[in-house]
C-alpha cells in the first residue's frame, strides 16, 4: 500500500510544501526563481537524455526546440489573453487564462515536437556525428528564422507574458508560475519514465545498442526515431514555454549554442540513460551555479574544473546508466515508480 | 562580374581559416574519434600567443617586422602545440585509459575550452587586444577587384598546410601509424606502434596548425578577445563534418565550402538570411550525403 | 547517500537564505553586470567606473543624506549576459542583499526581464546602456541613462545630410544586437523620409561574433553610397572600417555612441582617423568634471573610459542624488525604496559628465548629444552639439 503510493505522496508533500511556503512568503522570490529554473533544467536534461542517452545519438541543438516552444506558447498566450502592440486587445476574456495556461504550454510543446522533424527526418539515413551537425544546424536555422520575423520583434525580443500571470493570480491568489513549473516537471518525468519502460520504448534502447540488429528484429527504427525525437523536442518546447513565462520576455539570443551545451553538460554529468541521474545533475548544476556566484569570473573556471575532476573519478557520470533504485536496492522496498 | 570575382577572393580567404581549423579537428577525430571541442579555444590561445610573441619581438627586442614574423610563426606553432598536448595529457588521456565513453571525453573537451576562455578573461581582463602590424599591407586593385598581400598569403598558407598534412598522413610512417590507429585502436599497440606517442604527434600537428591559423587570423582581423575562438570553432567543426570528418581532404574542402556558402549567401541574398540559408544548405547536403562529401559509408557488421 | 544529499541540499538552501548582517550606516547599491558571456568588457567598464565613484565618496567620509554620513557599499553581481541569470541576480540583490537601488543590466536582453522584476518588486533600477524603449516603457521604477534611438537616429541623419551633403547612404548593422538593429531601422526610416524612398542603397547585416564582413562590404561598396552608417560596437567597427579600406572604399563612415571607446583607436589605428560619430560627450575638448573623470580613470586603469563607464558613472550619480533627495533614510527597506523613487522624480537637472540630464515620465533621459570627429592623435574632437527640441 505504502509502496504503491509513496511516490505520489512524497511528490504531493514536497510540491504542496513549496507552494504553501511560497504563498506565505516564507520562501523568498529569489529562491523561488532558482527553484523554477531548476524545474526547467530538469525537463531539459531529461528530455535530452532521451536522445543522447537512451537512443545514443549526439544531439547538440536542444535549445533550438526550446526556442520554438517558448515563442509559440508566448505568442499564442499574448494573442489570446493580453493587450499587446502587435496583436491588439485580447481575443478572449483574460479570466480564462488560468484554464488555458497548461494548454498554451502544451501547444508550445507540440509545435516544438514538429520542429523536431527537422532533425528526425534526416536521422533516417544520417547518423552519429553527422546527425550532431544537423542538430546544430537546426538550432542556427530556428534562431535565424525568428530573428528575421520583424513582426514579433526579431532580435528585439517579445514580451507581454507577465499580463497572463497577473491575470491568473487575480483569478485565484496563488503563486501560479511555481505551481505550473512543478506540475509540468512531474508530468515530463512521468512521461519519460512511461515512454522508456513501455514496449515501444524498449525499441529506443535497442537502437542505441545496435540499429541494424534492431531492424532485423522487426523494430521499426524510423518510426521509433521520429517519435523519440518528437517527444524529446516536444518536452524541450514545454521547458521553453515555462522559461518564457518565468522571464516574461523572450529573445532568440537566449537559445543559442551555449544554452544547448549547458544542457549537454547536465546530461553527461548525470549519466547517459539514467533518468534519476539527469534529475539529480540538473538540481546540482543549478545549485552550483547559484552558490558559486560570489566567485564572479572565476566561477566559470571553477565549474568546468570541478566537472573535469568529477569525470576523472566517475567517467560515466554521477549515476552511470543506472537509476536510483539500482544503486540502492533497498529503496525499492519503499517506492514503485512507473 | 567584378563583384563575383571579388566575392570569390573573399570566400577563399574566409574559407582558409575554416579549413585550417577544421584540419585540426579532423586529425584528432580521425585518430581518436574524439570531437575536440576545445580546438576553437586552442586557436584563440594561439592568437594570443602570437600577440604576445609579436609584441615582445617588435617592441622589447626591436626587430624589424619581417624577422619578427619569421620568428613568430614557429614560436606560435610550438607554444600552441604545447597547449594542445597538455590538454591531451592531463584531461583526455586519463579518461581514455579508464575506458570512458567517448562522449564523456567530448564533454571534458568542452569544459577545457571553457577553462581556456575564462582563464584568459580572468588573467588578461576584458580589454580587447590589437595585434601589431607585422608586415606592411598593400592594397592591389586589378580591374575593379581588390585584394591585399595578406589575403594572398593566407590562402597560400592554407593550401600549403593542407598539402603538408596530406603528405604527412599518406606518405610518412607516422601518418601510416595514424591511419592504422583509426582502423583499430586495439590491434595497433600489439604491432609495436606506440599508441600514446602517435596520439601526441596528432595533437602537436592539430594544435600547431591551430596556432598558425591564430597568427594569420590575428594579422587579418587584428582584434583579439577571449571568446573569439568559440563561434569559429563550432563552425569549423561543422565544416569538418560536412566534408566528411576524419578525412584531410574533407576538412579542407568543407572549410572552403562553408566559407563560400556564407559569403555567397550574403552577396546574392539579403544578408539577414545568412545563417538561415547557409545552414539549410548544409542540412540538405548532410541529408543527401549522410557521411559528408568525403566520408566513407561504414558497413556495419552483424 | 540519499540522506547525505538531503543534508547537502538543505545546507545549500540555508546558505542561500542566510541573511547578511546589515551595518547601520551603510547604503547598499546593487550592480547587475555582464562580467562573463558575450560582452565582458561592458561589465568591466561599469564596475571600474563604479569602484572609482565609491572610492571617491567613501574617501570623503561617505554620502551625506539628511545630515548623516553613510558609507557606500556596492555589490557586483555577474549576470553572465543571460536573461535568466539577470532575473535571479536581480531577485538576489533585492531580497538577499537588500540593496536600495540597482544599476544595470546594460544590455537590453538582460535589462528588459530584470526591469520587470525590479518594477514588480518596487525598487529603482537604472540601466546605463540599454536603448530599447521597452526597457522603461510603462515601468515607473525603471530608468535609463543612454539616449533613445528616436533621438540619436535623427541626430545622425541631420548631421550626415548637412555635413557630408549626402544624398544616398548604406547601413551595416548587427542583426542579433538589439541596439544596433533598433538604431539601423530608425536611421533607414528617417533617411528615406528625407531623401526619398530607395536612398538607402544597401541595408546589410552581420552576426554578433562575426569577424569577416567582406561580402557585405563588397555589396555596399558596389552600390556606391555617399556614406556608410555603422551603428555597431567599437570592436566590430575597427574590423569593418579596416576591411572596407582593404576593399578600396575611401568614403565616409558615420557612427553611433557605441563607438565611443578609447579602444577604438588602439584597435583601428589610422584607418579610423577623420570619421564622425554621435555620442554623449567629446573627450578631447572635455572640460570640468568630464575632463577630470577621464584623466583619473585613465590614471587608475590605464585606458580612457568608454561610453559605458561614463554612463555608469552618471547613472550611479543619479541614484545617489535621488538618495540625497529623500532627505534622510529610515532604515526600512520598502519605505526607503519608495522615497528613492520619489527622489528620482524630484531631479530637475543632473549635471553629469555625459551632459545635463533630467528624466521624462517614462524614465528616459532628456539630454544633449554631440557629434565628434576622430583626430589624427586619436582623440574624439567636438564637432557639433545637438539638443532635443
Amino acid at each position: 500500500m505504502l509502496r504503491r503510493y509513496s511516490v505520489h505522496l512524497s511528490l504531493a508533500t514536497v510540491g504542496g510544501l513549496i507552494i504553501y511556503l511560497a504563498h506565505q512568503e516564507y520562501l523568498s522570490l529569489y529562491i523561488m526563481s532558482v527553484l523554477m529554473f531548476m524545474g526547467v533544467n530538469i525537463i531539459l536534461s531529461t528530455s535530452l537524455n532521451l536522445v543522447n542517452g537512451y537512443m545514443g545519438e549526439f544531439s547538440c541543438g536542444h535549445a533550438g526546440f526550446m526556442c520554438v516552444g517558448a515563442y509559440v506558447s508566448s505568442l499564442l498566450g499574448v494573442w489570446l489573453f493580453a493587450n499587446d502592440k502587435v496583436f491588439g486587445a485580447p481575443l478572449l476574456n483574460p479570466k480564462y487564462t488560468l484554464y488555458a495556461f497548461p494548454l498554451l504550454i502544451l501547444v508550445g510543446g507540440i509545435a516544438a515536437a514538429f520542429a523536431g522533424l527537422l532533425v528526425a527526418i534526416p536521422s533516417y539515413k544520417t547518423r552519429g556525428d553527422y546527425l550532431a551537425i544537423i542538430t546544430l544546424a537546426s538550432n542556427y536555422i530556428i534562431i535565424s528564422v525568428i530573428e528575421n520575423i520583424g513582426a514579433i520583434g526579431g532580435s528585439r525580443g517579445f514580451m507581454g507574458m507577465k499580463q497572463l500571470i497577473s491575470a491568473m493570480e487575480k483569478r485565484v491568489d496563488l503563486p501560479w508560475m511555481p505551481i505550473w513549473v512543478f506540475l509540468f516537471t512531474v508530468f515530463c518525468i512521468w512521461l519519460m519514465r512511461r515512454y522508456i519502460s513501455s514496449t515501444f520504448g524498449k525499441g529506443v534502447t535497442a537502437i542505441c545498442q545496435d540499429e541494424v540488429a534492431a531492424e532485423i528484429m522487426s523494430v521499426n527504427t524510423n518510426k521509433i526515431k521520429t517519435i523519440t525525437f518528437m517527444v524529446s523536442s516536444g518536452m524541450a518546447g514545454i521547458a521553453g514555454g515555462l522559461f518564457a513565462y518565468i522571464l516574461g520576455y523572450v529573445n532568440p539570443g537566449s537559445f543559442n549554442i551555449l544554452k544547448s551545451t549547458e544542457v549537454l553538460v547536465m546530461v553527461y554529468l548525470g549519466g547517459m540513460a539514467s533518468l534519476s541521474g539527469s534529475v539529480l545533475s540538473a538540481i546540482l548544476f543549478t545549485i552550483l551555479l547559484e552558490l558559486l556566484r560570489p566567485l564572479q569570473i572565476i566561477k566559470w573556471i571553477v565549474i568546468p574544473l570541478l566537472l573535469i575532476i568529477l569525470m576523472q573519478f566517475r567517467p560515466e557520470g554521477i549515476m552511470g546508466n543506472r537509476e536510483l533504485g539500482d544503486i540502492f536496492p533497498k529503496l525499492k522496498k519503499f517506492y514503485r515508480f512507473k | 562580374m567584378e563583384n563575383l570575382v571579388q566575392n570569390i577572393i573573399n570566400a577563399l580567404q574566409w574559407g582558409s581559416f575554416y579549413a585550417l581549423i577544421a584540419l585540426g579537428y579532423t586529425l584528432v577525430y580521425g585518430v581518436l574519434t574524439l570531437i575536440n571541442f576545445a580546438h576553437g579555444d586552442v586557436f584563440m590561445v594561439g592568437a594570443y600567443i602570437a600577440f604576445f610573441s609579436a609584441t615582445f619581438l617588435l617592441t622589447t627586442l626591436g626587430l624589424p617586422g619581417w624577422i619578427a614574423l619569421a620568428l613568430c610563426i614557429p614560436l606560435t606553432m610550438i607554444l600552441t602545440a604545447m597547449v594542445g598536448v597538455t590538454l591531451e595529457r592531463i584531461a583526455y588521456r586519463p579518461l581514455r585509459n579508464k575506458g570512458a565513453h567517448r562522449l564523456y571525453v567530448v564533454i571534458t573537451a568542452l569544459m577545457c575550452g571553457l577553462i581556456l576562455e575564462h582563464a584568459n578573461l580572468a588573467i588578461f581582463g576584458a580589454s580587447r587586444k590589437a595585434f601589431p602590424p607585422l608586415i606592411a599591407e598593400h592594397v592591389y586593385t586589378i580591374g575593379g577587384v581588390t585584394f591585399t598581400n595578406l589575403k594572398i598569403a593566407v590562402i597560400a598558407t592554407a593550401f600549403l598546410a593542407f598539402m603538408f598534412l596530406h603528405w604527412m598522413v599518406t606518405k610518412t610512417r607516422v601518418g601510416m601509424a595514424m591511419r592504422a590507429i583509426s582502423y583499430d585502436k586495439f590491434a595497433v599497440p600489439l604491432l609495436g606502434i606506440p599508441l600514446d606517442q602517435i596520439i601526441v604527434v596528432t595533437f602537436i600537428l592539430g594544435s600547431g596548425f591551430a596556432g598558425l591559423a591564430g597568427l594569420l587570423f590575428a594579422m587579418s582581423y587584428p582584434v583579439l578577445e577571449p571568446y573569439m575562438g568559440a563561434l569559429i570553432g563550432w563552425k569549423a567543426f561543422i565544416a569538418a563534418v560536412v566534408g566528411g570528418i576524419g578525412d584531410i581532404r574533407g576538412a579542407f574542402l568543407g572549410g572552403f565550402l562553408l566559407g563560400t556558402v556564407e559569403i555567397m549567401v550574403v552577396a546574392f541574398f539579403p544578408s539577414t538570411y545568412r545563417d538561415l540559408i547557409a545552414f539549410t544548405v548544409l542540412l540538405v547536403i548532410l541529408t543527401w550525403k549522410p557521411t559528408g562529401l568525403f566520408g566513407i559509408a561504414k558497413t556495419t557488421k552483424i | 547517500m540519499k540522506r547525505l544529499l538531503t543534508t547537502l541540499s538543505i545546507s545549500c538552501i540555508a546558505m542561500i537564505m542566510a541573511v547578511p548582517v546589515i551595518a547601520a550606516d551603510t547604503i547598499k547599491i546593487g550592480f547587475n553586470l555582464e562580467m562573463t558571456g558575450d560582452i565582458p568588457k561592458v561589465g568591466e567598464s561599469s564596475k571600474f567606473a563604479a569602484e572609482m565613484l565609491k572610492a571617491d565618496i567613501n574617501g570623503a567620509g561617505g554620502l551625506e543624506v539628511g545630515g548623516k554620513k553613510y558609507k557606500l557599499e556596492f555589490i557586483y553581481e555577474d549576470n553572465e549576459a543571460k536573461a535568466e541569470s539577470a532575473v535571479t541576480t536581480t531577485l538576489k540583490l533585492i531580497e538577499k542583499d537588500e540593496v536600495l537601488a540597482m544599476i544595470g543590466p546594460n544590455s537590453t536582453k538582460q535589462a528588459i526581464p530584470a526591469g520587470q522584476v525590479a518594477n514588480d518588486n518596487e525598487m529603482v533600477m537604472i540601466s546605463p546602456w540599454s536603448t530599447n524603449p521597452d526597457t522603461t516603457f510603462n515601468r515607473p521604477w525603471v530608468f535609463r541613462a543612454a539616449f533613445l534611438d528616436s533621438f540619436q537616429g535623427p541626430m545622425a541623419v541631420n548631421f550626415a545630410i548637412k555635413t557630408f551633403k549626402a544624398k544616398t547612404s548604406a547601413v551595416l548593422y548587427d542583426l542579433s544586437n538589439d541596439y544596433s538593429k533598433g538604431l539601423a531601422e530608425v536611421f533607414k526610416k528617417l533617411f528615406e523620409g528625407k531623401m526619398g524612398a530607395g536612398s538607402v542603397l544597401a541595408f546589410e547585416s552581420h552576426g554578433t561574433k562575426d569577424q569577416d564582413f567582406s561580402a557585405q562590404l563588397t555589396k555596399i561598396i558596389a552600390a556606391k553610397p555617399d556614406f556608410i552608417f555603422l551603428p555597431d560596437n567599437y570592436n566590430q567597427v575597427a574590423l569593418i572600417v579596416k576591411q572596407a579600406r582593404q576593399l578600396g572604399y575611401k568614403g565616409e563612415f558615420m557612427g553611433s555612441d557605441a563607438w565611443g571607446s578609447s579602444e577604438l583607436m588602439t584597435l583601428c589605428g589610422k584607418d579610423c582617423v577623420g570619421l564622425h560619430f554621435s555620442t554623449h560627450y567629446a573627450a578631447a575638448g572635455a572640460t570640468g568634471a568630464t575632463k577630470e573623470f577621464i584623466e583619473r580613470y585613465k590614471a587608475k586603469y590605464s585606458y580612457t573610459p568608454d561610453d559605458v563607464a561614463a554612463l555608469t558613472w552618471d547613472a550611479t550619480g543619479v541614484v545617489l542624488k535621488a538618495i540625497q533627495n529623500t532627505g534622510g533614510l529610515t532604515g526600512k527597506l520598502k519605505k526607503d525604496r519608495k522615497a528613492i523613487r520619489a527622489g528620482m522624480a524630484a531631479i530637475t537637472s543632473f549635471g553629469g559628465i555625459t551632459g545635463n540630464m533630467k528624466f521624462n515620465e517614462q524614465g528616459d533621459p532628456i539630454k544633449c548629444g554631440v557629434v565628434v570627429q576622430i583626430t589624427k592623435n586619436g582623440e574624439f574632437a567636438f564637432n557639433e552639439s545637438i539638443c532635443p527640441e
